[in-house]
């Protein structure tokens, strides 16, 4: 159907809508980085290079996609990166340890980081606390977790072995493998990063649960106050958060065949920065599941292309930071400028 | 909001008779006719602890009519549309709906029976779209199972008609919410809880906060509504606001009603003088009069 538009959209109704998409200042980014690192080194711009970068910015980006659904309903979870570490370590050592077969000490990882997300929302639902403190407390508990079970059990800090478990080939190629393409080895993780993200764009955007995720982040009391479900919408996302965590810790034990007890240890900011790279504000109710992407690429060519450019790779954390503070301040423009109020 | 008729008789009639007129009205009496009132206080009070907020309140509410509640800060206006809209039973006295007494638990059985309530801060998210504001909570949705999704289209097809029909004039409505002026965002609000098949309508001072004319806007729509066949109840310290559009004024002072008035019975002047109580006014006019000559030597 067609509708007359209004004379004083007239001009201004394209620009104004891609300036508050959330992604923009990310898109923009992006490109801007990959010129940088194109125009310095051969191989980050072939196809093998491709591949190289996109590997790093598979798994951060399941991850980030993840967080940044969570932090646009207006929380934060600290414990995510420690989490891919305790589900890799449930996974071998239920399977190297006590004969399971890989399938089945993956759902038993994946029923555990279950728990915890729902622990979390459910702690932080009832009591109100901010989910920065409350997961801060899951994080420190999984941390000791897993270097104390990890050290009991190996009198190590790591567990291995996995290669010889049952149903590990298989495993293997679903989560770890890798597919040719143009004459390079993608990881297979990176497919299941964009379906990661084109699931949660499709939530985000076209279901009743994502119209609930930006109204409990952007104002719960309002939210509630027209019968959105917020504790549920909440609890549920820091369960979707505990999963993404399961699925790249499965990915990167099967991939290395060995788990760290520190794995995932200070990824959890890393996340939370491409999230805000990808244009979620800290305050929730506003971002994109892309964006959180785009980001997780950034940085996947900042890692990477340091690198290939024969820098030292100290310079990353410059990086890192220079990124963060420019993203900050462009979505601080947006949200000014999507909340300001004409009287 | 959700199977607002079924919802509506099932509620009826569970509250004890408090008063002889409870039995004399049927189910389902309401709505046909102007005799029986769609809401109605018969000398409602409530106190809070030691502090009578509202005492021997009456009024009523008909359908296509604005009842208009005056008073000052403190007068007790809100008190009164918080036992209208479900938030508070009354602790005296005897609240009608459609005749019969109403034992609403809480908001939600009021908006149940069509009893919308716009407060001041809207419960509206800023960052949202306007239509995406408009359907939180009640989002159309088509396909089934894993497949469910939003129908977006027919939402914002929904609300621009819906605007446009109460004569809302909104540019866009994919624009946040927070892009709309404070009158725009009232607008929405009323025309969000007529779509959502409210009878009566109860906004808390929806222009107290607006200039003159984003209220002369507001006072549009309340218009509108009323001719809808809505009742409305518009709380409002301002008379020069109540006047254009009220059917019936009552005037609260300190808890107490100081009369309920028809339209045809006051004048605007009256109106202003009895919510200023009359003699405090001419004092006030006195105290701050410029119309004597200073005295200098
Ligand atoms: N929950 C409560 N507990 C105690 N006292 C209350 C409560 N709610 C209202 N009151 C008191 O009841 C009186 C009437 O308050 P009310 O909010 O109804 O006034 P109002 O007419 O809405 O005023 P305003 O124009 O300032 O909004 C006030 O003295 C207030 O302090
Ligand atoms: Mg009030």
């Amino acid at each position: 159907m067609t509708v007359a538009a209004d004379e004083r959209l007239a001009g201004t109704g394209l620009v104004r809508r891609l300036l508050i998409r959330p992604e923009l200042g990310a898109v923009v980014g992006a490109v801007v980085v990959f010129a940088f690192f194109a125009s310095r080194s051969e191989t980050f711009r072939s196809v093998a290079g491709v591949a190289n970068w996109l590997d790093p910015a598979s798994t951060l980006g399941i991850m980030a996609v993840a967080i940044a659904l969570l932090m646009i309903g207006g929380e934060f979870d600290l414990s995510a990166g420690v989490l891919t570490g305790t589900t890799g370590l449930i996974t071998v050592i239920l399977a190297t340890r006590y004969g399971f077969a890989i399938p089945v000490a993956m759902l038993a990882a994946l029923a555990a980081a279950l728990l915890v997300g729902f622990l979390n929302g459910l702690i932080v639902v009832r009591t109100g606390l901010p989910s920065f403190i409350v997961t801060l407390g899951t994080f420190l508990m999984l941390q000791g977790i897993n270097l104390g079970v990890t050290k009991a059990l190996t009198g190590t800090v790591q567990v291995g072995g996995l290669r010889r478990a049952e149903g590990y080939e298989q495993a293997r190629a679903a989560l770890a493998g890798t597919v040719s393409l143009g004459g390079a080895d993608f990881r297979v993780a990176i497919l299941w990063w964009l379906g990661v993200t084109a699931l949660a764009t499709w939530v985000l955007m076209r279901t009743r649960a994502g119209n609930w995720i930006f109204a409990v982040g952007g104002d719960e009391r309002a939210a509630r106050a027209v019968g959105v479900p917020a504790g549920r919408t909440k609890i549920a996302l820091f369960m979707t958060t505990a999963g993404a965590a399961w699925l790249v810790g499965s990915i990167l034990a099967l991939r290395f065949t060995s788990v760290q007890a520190n794995a995932g240890l200070g990824q959890e900011f890393v996340y939370i920065i491409a999230a805000v790279i990808g244009g979620c504000l800290l305050t929730g109710g506003y971002g994109s599941a892309v964006g959180a992407s785009i980001g997780a690429v950034i940085f996947g060519m900042a890692d990477k292309g340091i690198v290939f450019a024969g820098w030292d790779a100290d310079w990353f954390t410059f990086f890192l930071g220079a990124m963060l503070l420019l993203a900050t301040l462009a979505n601080r423009l947006v949200r000014r400028y999507a909340e300001e109020v004409r009287h | 909001m959700t199977g607002t008729d079924e919802a509506a008789h099932g509620a009826v009639d569970k509250a004890p008779a408090g008063t002889e007129e409870a039995g004399k009205a049927s189910p389902g009496a309401g709505g046909t006719g102007s005799a029986v009132p769609l809401l109605e206080t018969r000398g409602c009070g409530k106190t809070f602890g030691g502090v009578i907020a509202l005492r021997d309140v009456s009024t009523r509410v008909h359908a296509g009519e604005v009842t208009c509640v005056l008073g000052d800060n403190g007068a007790g206006k809100s008190t009164l549309i918080k036992i209208l809209s479900g938030v508070h039973p009354p602790d005296s006295g005897a609240y009608l709906v459609d005749g019969a007494p109403a034992a609403f638990a809480g908001p939600r059985d009021a908006l149940d029976r069509g009893i919308a309530t716009v407060y001041q801060d809207l419960a509206m998210i800023p960052l949202m779209s306007v239509w995406r504001n408009f359907f939180l909570g009640s989002e159309p949705t088509r396909g089934r199972g894993p497949l469910r999704r939003l129908d977006a289209a027919r939402a914002r097809r929904t609300v621009r008609e819906e605007l446009r029909s109460m004569g809302i004039d909104i540019r866009d409505v994919d624009q946040p919410v927070g892009t709309l002026s404070g009158g725009e965002r009232q607008s929405v609000a009323i025309a969000r809880a007529v779509h959502f098949g409210a009878r009566v309508l109860i906004l808390d001072e929806p222009t107290s906060a607006l200039g003159v004319k984003q209220a002369g806007v507001v006072l549009r729509y309340i218009a509108r509504a009323r001719d809808r066949g809505l009742g409305v109840v518009f709380i409002t310290h301002n008379p020069h606001h109540a006047y254009p559009v009220g059917d019936r004024f009552l005037l609260l002072n300190r808890g107490a009603s100081m009369g309920e008035y028809g339209r045809a019975d006051v004048t605007r002047q009256e109106l202003t003088s009895l919510m200023a109580g009359g003699a405090e006014l001419e004092q006030l006019t006195h105290e701050l009069g410029r119309d004597e000559p200073p005295v200098t030597p």
